[in-house]
């Protein structure tokens, strides 16, 4: 026990709010993040990056540039001509770009030398001509055929267009069930793009030993999937390559991915024999992104007199940037959860991805379905205006049931929808306030459901999603090896919790190694709010696996069966004699001496009837599914426009909480993120450029601009999560746009139909000069 | 990481040395004095001086004097933080501390000094890029460039004075101290900033900026600063209004200034609605009639975060509501 | 690279021990502290002012050292993330932020800590808004603050408590 430390064990971890075990590296300063790594002999790499939004590369000379003294080597495209992407539907980006650029900050060379400062300046010598092309900015342009002055995105596409991707699912008879409806709402929303703006800037460290093994550190949420592509793009066997995920500085989806700075460090590290480091700038991170796609959004819906809704009809145009990226999950997820969290007679959904020229867009904590669930909470809000109900009470009301099927055929297990909405409206008073408050004053409130982890893997294959190895040592210590990436929702924490649960024994007393493809059995990565379930699963059979061993030979000693060993405090001792009992270490060694090494595998596999049998049907699915519900309080200067947001309360639903305390800080995070969603935050373009690559122009809110945030943990029993765990990463978030959105409905009187709710937007709202977005004639997408 | 570009650094130790190293390497050197204006602007490419003259070692011109009879001298090197917290500002000019308080963020104000904020560089939505970025768009007529990216037509450029304490200097009637080679001169405020976003002040590239002279406000004056801002933190104006009006014992105005920063590259002294002020018993209707000057008076650009049809329509908004900050405790 | 102009020899005073070494003159006081130094504790998140991350104390004031040259540091006493704990015992605000996890990711917490450390050597009871006040400089994109201010309310009046105690 350190002086510093806290002291907790088994059967008292799960559910107490412990310090995190990583906390007390970060408190410190001592967490080493990946730009923190220094390896002897280390060059600099810079990328050199478009101009041009859309041009035909007609040359790239860097004779001048190689000649700098202290550069070392210089890339192109055509040295790394492998196309790659994160889908395998999507095999569109090379490490630097062939042939063509498609977005400005696109990499298009790399450079490295002994230092950064002269990678940076010999990359101005450069010499690349390009022939411009047209630049295609909008969704509307990119639905367009494309003429004789233009140029498709992706030439090799079969579309006249540049769209990228369709999708068309119903579900149920919907003609019948806007018949069946006594009131249809028809409404456009626009959610606007934006970004992660995690605070750590990319960077990857990559060292080739002469034995041609590669090690790459990277800030990466996806160890595994950089491990797949870094071997296809450099064409060197896996088993030769080495990822490690150190710890990640904020993530929010925008670390997922492969891309290409990664892979040049690699690249250039086996050429020149040296170390590596690329760290990306800030204005880079922008440029790289893989944040909120812009989405344009149609809702249908049609209300019984009853008020329950008999049919909802979704379709989404999501402005995807210049590449694949996760795009095609994205424009599923438009249309996938809307259906968890509220039932419905007949559903249909209509998703079209469109390439533009502008980074490219991705997945953003919430992925793809934060956009239509902002539009869909919003226009229930307006339905029970028109019922006169209580928005809360009207939600839950049509809430799924518990141990349900979806319209969509999902699988629902446990829900605490209807706990959330009323945890958050008697928080609050909501009922009394809503409608009710003085002009400028305004409550909202909203819902939603989110996934624990995707129910099939990115790339089709039978193994597990998770696995994990438990090792204990015979001075009684534990490690855990998991290929998991902590990019600070405490990953590294939950493995500790539920191990030290299982065993019994102190959660300092539990080492994790984590995100090393050499010492770590595979955990797809931290998205999609998988960790918990999936590698908390794997790491608790992983535990149990150990702890039956133990318990064959403790049991023995203590004449009892195995069974009957129960495990804590560092004690194995008999369940109905508590004073019979070895202490853990003992009980170790003995197992060890009797079984040989003591070592537990663990892996979990989402179970195989969590959705119905079409295409598309694999976007969705998740072995469980958790809730949220949020109440908004705001504060609008009918002069200025501007919002302050006086009080965020958000309930979420995590099954049972490991850590209450970290579950709190992601709900309070997803609150804060949510708010600066839904005010300020905006990828916004001018002349084919991002206008405002920076953090003081791009803005999220201070400290200042951020009110007070009530978290409320609701646990239900999750009978398949790890000790009843759920997600609690990216659900929270988003409740809370919409909430925020219908409380500045209700202090204008008049409705935003986009976001960012910024103060001109406001003004707009109030003078009547911006009303229900003009609903265009639905463009008639052409099916594949 | 974004790293600076290399340079000699020559710090002084006073004032003479100062001058001394800027008249040596002309117009290869700057003067840095916080550093939080330059450096930045230094990493983005937007400068590359040979040579960068330290100031901070100057402690002569750390020190902000009262005096009762002639008002105060504040040392340009005074930081930021040094100024809110003096309590003589606070008693004789508040409109200055508070303009000082909303500077930045609380390290921008350890580090930024007075000096640094009355001369920092214009700003621009086409200026404060990488390099990279200003190359992918064009250059632009205040770096490399030979157009004005905001004002197509414009001969001169429209990049922005966002300095938060200039206005508010400017209606205190400052009078600024340089020193260069030839000796000190000085300058009214009102003849320090000229409205060229490329040479937005009178300062030669030889001069350091020492001590910035504020009489003492009449009697009766109230004066006060406000600022449009998406954040209340990090962020420059979108527009700043300051506002100064002295009334004699029987409540009429008897000087009344009112001074924008952010619409345009030099602060500006809407001299129309300080007039409208003058010999009135200030109330909130005389207060919205020279908000209406402000707001004719403003001619925002497409230069910043917000719309310039926002930022226009705020000018009424800010100048009413500054205006009435030094009302209503007249009442 | 022939461009740089050659390197100053100097004495650093960081985290109250004595460090002679060279550095560029165009060096920022971030890139010494963490690669010349391997003070790998300060951390980065835009180099340009606009994030807070790389806060450092300089003579007991919070200073940027992206825009603070290491040149311009010499003489003065430099304090970081790493100098915090004394002989392995944390700082009560160290310990308020683990205890109440008011750091996530980590990354942008050393700008955090030492902002608040300076905070409170001024005021044992600052208020809420007091404490925002004081931090409006640094951003953090996982906490919502929330945790944040109430660790540092916390470390306040255990500081309080071990002085009247």
């Amino acid at each position: 026990m350190g002086k510093n430390g806290a002291s907790h064990s088994g059967s008292h971890v799960v559910g107490a709010p412990l310090p995190r075990i990583d906390g007390y590296a970060k408190v410190t300063g001592a967490a080493i993040f990946a730009d923190d790594m220094a390896l002897p002999r280390m060059l600099f790499g810079k990328l050199l990056r478009s101009p041009h939004a859309h041009a035909r590369i007609l040359s790239i000379d860097y004779a001048r540039a190689l000649r700098i003294p202290g550069v070392v080597a210089i890339a192109i495209g055509s040295d790394l001509p492998i196309r790659y992407g994160i889908l395998p539907s999507a095999q569109d980006e090379t490490v630097f770009a062939i042939d063509k650029v498609r977005y400005v900050g696109e990499p298009v060379a790399g450079i490295v030398a002994e230092d950064e400062l002269t990678a940076q300046t010999a990359a101005a010598l450069v010499d690349i001509r390009y022939e411009v092309l047209p630049s295609v900015m909008s969704i509307d342009a990119a639905l367009l055929d494309v003429d004789g002055n233009g140029e498709k995105i992706h030439p090799d596409s079969r579309r006249d267009n540049n769209v990228h991707k369709e999708v068309h699912l119903t579900f149920g008879d919907l003609d019948a069930g806007f018949a069946d409806a006594t009131r249809i709402f028809d409404d456009e929303y626009f959610f606007e793009g934006n970004t992660h703006a995690a605070l750590e800037e990319h960077s990857a460290v990559a060292s080739c030993g002469a034995d041609g093994k590669l090690t790459l550190w990277s800030s990466t949420q996806t160890p595994h999937y950089l491990h797949r592509v870094a071997s296809a793009v450099l064409e060197l066997p896996a088993s030769r390559i080495r990822i490690i995920a150190p710890p990640v500085g904020g993530g929010f989806g925008g670390k997922t991915e492969p891309v290409a700075h990664e892979l040049a460090a690699a690249y250039f590290s086996r050429k020149t024999g040296r170390p590596v480091k690329f760290t990306l700038s800030r204005e880079e991170v922008f440029y790289t992104h893989r944040g909120r796609h812009p989405v344009r959004i149609h809702l249908r819906t049609g209300i019984r007199a009853d008020g329950s809704i008999s049919a909802c009809r979704v379709q989404t145009w999501l402005d995807g940037g210049a590449y694949g990226s996760y795009g095609v999950a994205t424009t599923y997820y438009t249309g996938a959860l809307l259906p968890v969290t509220y039932k419905m007679g007949a559903y249909a959904f209509d998703g079209c991805r469109v390439y533009t020229n502008k980074p490219p867009c991705g997945p953003k904590r919430g992925h793809g379905t934060t956009q239509p669930r902002y539009a869909f909470e919003s226009q229930l809000d307006e339905i029970a205006k028109e019922l006169g109900l209580d928005a809360g009470a009207y939600r839950a009301a049509i809430a799924i049931d518990p141990y349900s099927r979806t319209v969509n055929h999902l699988r629902v297990t446990s829900c605490g929808l209807r706990e959330a909405l009323s945890a958050v409206s008697e928080r609050t008073g909501f009922s009394d306030k809503h409608g009710k408050l003085a002009p400028g004053r305004g409550i909202g409130l909203a819902a939603s459901a989110y996934l624990c982890g995707a129910g099939l893997p990115i790339y089709w294959n039978p193994m597990p999603h998770s696995g994990a190895i438990v090792k204990v040592d015979r001075g009684g210590g534990v490690t855990i090896f998991c290929g998991t990436s902590d990019c600070g929702q405490g990953s590294q924490n939950m493995l500790a919790v539920i191990v030290a649960e299982a065993l019994g024994v102190d959660v300092l007393d539990v080492s994790v190694c984590s995100g090393d493809t050499d010492l770590t059995p595979v955990d797809l990565g931290s998205y999609s709010s998988r960790v918990t379930f999936m590698a908390g699963n794997a790491a608790r059979s992983a535990a149990l696996d150990v702890r039956e061993r133990i318990a064959v030979v403790a049991g023995a000693e203590l004449g009892i069966a195995p069974e009957r060993c129960a495990f804590e405090n560092g004690r194995v001792f008999d369940r109905k004699n508590p004073d019979r009992a070895l202490s853990f270490i003992d009980a170790a060694r003995a197992t060890e001496a009797r079984f040989g090494t003591l070592a537990g595998v663990g892996s979990y596999t989402p179970p195989a009837d969590l959705h119905g049998d079409f295409k598309g049907s694999g976007v969705g699915p998740s072995p469980a599914y958790s809730y949220s519900a949020c109440v908004a309080e705001v504060e609008v200067d009918f002069e200025t426009g501007e919002v302050r947001v006086e009080r965020i309360v958000l309930a979420h639903d995590c099954g049972r909480a490991l850590n209450p305390r970290i579950v709190e800080g992601q709900i309070e995070g997803s609150a804060y993120m949510g708010m600066g969603e839904a005010l300020m935050e905006e990828s916004a373009f001018r002349n084919d450029l991002h206008r405002i690559p920076n953090l003081l122009d791009y803005k999220t809110p201070t400290i200042l601009d951020t009110p007070r945030i009530d978290a409320i943990v609701i646990e239900t029993k999750e009978l398949e999560g790890p000790y009843g765990a759920k997600e609690a990463g990216e659900g929270p978030l988003n409740p809370v746009i919409p909430a925020i959105a219908n409380a500045v409905a209700d202090a204008i009187g008049r409705r935003i139909y986009a976001t960012p709710i910024t103060p001109e937007r406001v003004l707009q709202a109030l003078d009547g000069t911006a009303g229900p977005l003009r609903l265009r004639a639905p463009i008639a997408m052409k099916t594949t | 990481m974004l790293r600076l570009p290399a340079f000699e650094f020559q710090p002084a130790r006073s004032v003479d040395e100062a001058v001394t190293l800027l008249g040596e390497h002309g117009d290869d050197a700057l003067p840095v004095a916080g550093g939080t204006d330059l450096y930045a602007n230094m990493k983005l490419g937007l400068f590359a001086p040979r040579v960068v003259v330290g100031l901070r070692s100057i402690t002569a011109l750390r020190s902000i004097r009262f005096d009762p009879q002639h008002g105060l001298r504040i040392g340009a090197l005074c930081s930021l933080d040094a100024i809110v917290r003096e309590p003589a500002v606070a008693e004789h000019y508040p409109a200055l501390a508070q303009a000082a308080a909303m500077v930045g963020t609380p390290e921008i104000r350890n580090m930024g000094t007075i000096g640094g904020n009355l001369c920092l560089e214009t700003r621009c939505n086409y200026f404060n890029q990488s390099a990279e970025w200003r190359k992918a768009m064009g250059y632009c007529l205040k770096r490399d460039g030979n157009l004005c990216r905001v004002a197509l037509h414009s001969d001169t450029c429209k990049a922005i004075n966002a300095s938060d304490t200039a206005p508010v200097m400017h209606a205190y009637d400052a009078r600024l101290s340089l020193v260069g080679p030839r000796g000190e001169r000085t300058v009214n405020i009102r003849e320090f900033y000229q409205n060229d976003g490329a040479h937005a002040n009178v300062k030669r590239a030889d001069e350091i900026l020492t001590e910035i002279a504020l009489p003492l406000p009449a009697r009766g004056t109230r004066s006060s600063y406000r600022k449009l801002r998406l954040r209340k933190a990090f962020d420059f104006p979108l527009l700043g209004v300051a506002v100064a009006v002295a009334t004699d014992a029987g409540g009429s105005c008897t000087q009344a200034r009112i001074v924008l920063n952010a619409v345009g590259s030099a602060p500006l002294e809407v001299e129309a609605a300080g007039a409208i002020l003058l010999g009135t018993h200030l109330g909130e209707e005389i207060a919205a009639d020279a908000a209406e000057e402000v707001f004719k008076a403003g001619k925002p650009l497409e230069n910043a975060n917000a719309s310039l049809l926002y930022r226009k329509r705020m000018l009424r908004v800010i100048a009413q509501r500054t205006l009435e900050d030094v009302i209503a405790p007249l009442r | 690279m022939s461009i740089a102009p050659s390197k100053i020899l100097a004495t650093l005073r960081v985290n109250g021990r004595d460090a002679t070494l060279a550095f560029h003159p165009h060096a920022t006081l971030l890139e010494v502290l963490r690669e010349e130094l391997r003070l790998t504790g300060t951390k980065h998140g835009c180099e340009l002012g606009q994030c807070g991350a790389c806060t450092v104390i300089v003579d007991g004031t919070p200073v940027l050292s992206c825009l603070t040259l290491a040149a311009e540091a010499i003489g003065r006493s430099v304090e970081t993330v790493e100098g915090l704990a004394v002989d392995g015992t944390l700082h009560p605000v160290q310990r308020a932020f683990l205890e109440l996890g008011a750091a996530q990711c980590g990354y942008c917490t050393p700008g955090f800590l030492n902002a608040a450390v300076h905070l409170l050597e001024k005021n044992l009871e600052p208020s809420e808004a007091e404490i925002r006040d004081a931090l409006a400089g640094h951003l953090c994109r996982c906490t919502g603050y929330t945790k944040i201010v109430e660790a540092v309310a916390l470390a306040g009046r255990r500081m309080r408590a071990s002085i009247d105690g």
